[in-house]
């Protein structure tokens, strides 16, 4: 499936099967800074990713001071 | 994963308050999680006109969205800070998002109307950019409400915003600040009231908030935040809510109900020390006032070409 991370934008190319949770421990990306959008929609952790879906993995936290 | 209230599938899992959302619930949760915030804390009284500080990003959007979706009176106001691609295409998201839904948005640019931008600033008065950004949004919010009419000034900061500053002030015992650290302040001379809505919903919950209605905004961070104090405070609350869930919240509300009333003397004597600027009447302990300064010492120096670029993830 292809996985896109943002800041800056690029394009990973992982095999599915694999849970959102796994995917993220396997990048050593902490969840709680993370969304997780397949084909546009919002999914939590416990979802299983396919060989065929298209992900975002956005990261949350923005870093201005005021 | 099901949704808590409705046992259908869910889009999103919060540890925070070890529950699972539907869209339509997260929504729902949001929205009453900002409710509370603004009734608890008497942020805004019916038949108040609100002007919402809007950036672009997700917070502040998600921020004006509510209100309009609570029945708020809430128009936008965005501030062009001159920090190159990025604050082009975080005006377009504003713009966007208030043509798509009909509200209105006042804008003021930085370099058109007042005559410098925040890279320049940051070179004249060899300062973090943040310094000066910061300066200038509390500067013109507060102009902009109190010649537009307005009863207060509503910024997008979060809970992980407000936990990191409060972490950043305990750190250096920074009283003052930790007086005036509230989710509301009372309007006083010259000066709108100033209210935090969001402070009840952590970073991720806006991201989200926004992606389950639709909305748009600008992901990509501004070239100027790159290492600032600020990020490394939010890692480091992370890291220790990684292994205690809810140890960021209690932080900063345990602060708020036990101990800020600890340092509000301070922050009254130094409000009781202020006079109005002699230039623009703001509220400062000076003659001048701080953003004033600024202007002054900006006047005709060089604009500053960015050639910063984003840092990596
Ligand atoms: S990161 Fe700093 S310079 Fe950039 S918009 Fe935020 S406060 Fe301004
Ligand atoms: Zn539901
Ligand atoms: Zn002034």
């Amino acid at each position: 499936m292809q996985v896109t991370l943002r800041n800056p934008r690029r394009v990973l190319e992982v095999a599915g099967p694999v849970r959102v949770s796994a995917l993220l421990d396997r990048l050593e990306i902490h969840r709680d800074t993370v969304l997780v959008i397949r084909n546009a929609t919002l999914v939590p952790s416990d979802t299983l990713l396919e060989d065929a879906d298209e992900i975002e993995i956005r990261p949350v936290i923005s870093g201005g001071s005021s | 994963m099901k949704c808590r209230v409705c046992r259908q599938p869910a889009v999103i899992d919060l540890r925070r308050h070890n529950a699972n959302f539907c869209a339509e619930h997260f929504v729902e949760h949001c929205r009453e999680q900002v409710r509370r915030t603004i009734d608890h804390f008497k942020m805004v009284a019916p038949g108040d006109r609100v002007l919402v500080a809007v950036s672009g990003g997700k917070d502040s959007l998600a921020l004006w969205d509510l209100l309009v979706e609570l029945g708020y009176d809430a128009d936008g106001l965005y501030l062009g800070l001159g920090i190159g691609d990025y604050s082009d295409e975080s005006g377009r998201y504003a713009r966007e998002f208030a043509s798509q839904r009909g509200l209105h948005l006042v804008e003021v640019d930085l370099r058109d109307d007042i005559g410098f931008d925040v890279p320049t600033a940051a070179a004249v008065t060899k300062r973090v950019p943040c310094s000066a950004c910061g300066l200038s949004k509390r500067h013109l919010f507060d102009r902009a409400a109190i010649d537009g009419g307005y009863d207060a000034v509503a910024t997008g900061h979060n809970l992980d915003d407000e936990a990191a500053v409060l972490f950043g002030n305990t750190l250096r015992w920074n009283i003052e600040y930790l007086g005036r650290q509230l989710p509301v302040l009372p309007a006083r001379a010259g000066l709108p009231r100033k209210v935090k809505p969001l402070v009840r919903l952590a970073e991720r919950e806006m991201a989200a908030y926004c992606v389950v209605r639709g909305i748009d905004y600008q992901v990509e961070e501004c070239p100027m935040a790159a290492g600032n104090r600020h990020l490394g405070y939010k890692e480091a609350l992370n890291a220790i809510e990684a292994s205690s869930p809810g140890a960021k919240s209690a932080f900063y509300f345990e602060f708020l109900d036990k101990a800020s009333h600890l340092f509000a003397n301070r922050a009254q004597t130094e409000r009781d020390g202020l006079q109005a600027c002699q230039s623009c009447g703001t509220p400062t302990p000076g003659e001048v006032c701080a953003f004033c300064r600024l202007v002054e010492r900006t006047a005709g120096a060089t604009p500053v070409e960015l050639t910063v670029k984003a840092p990596p993830l």
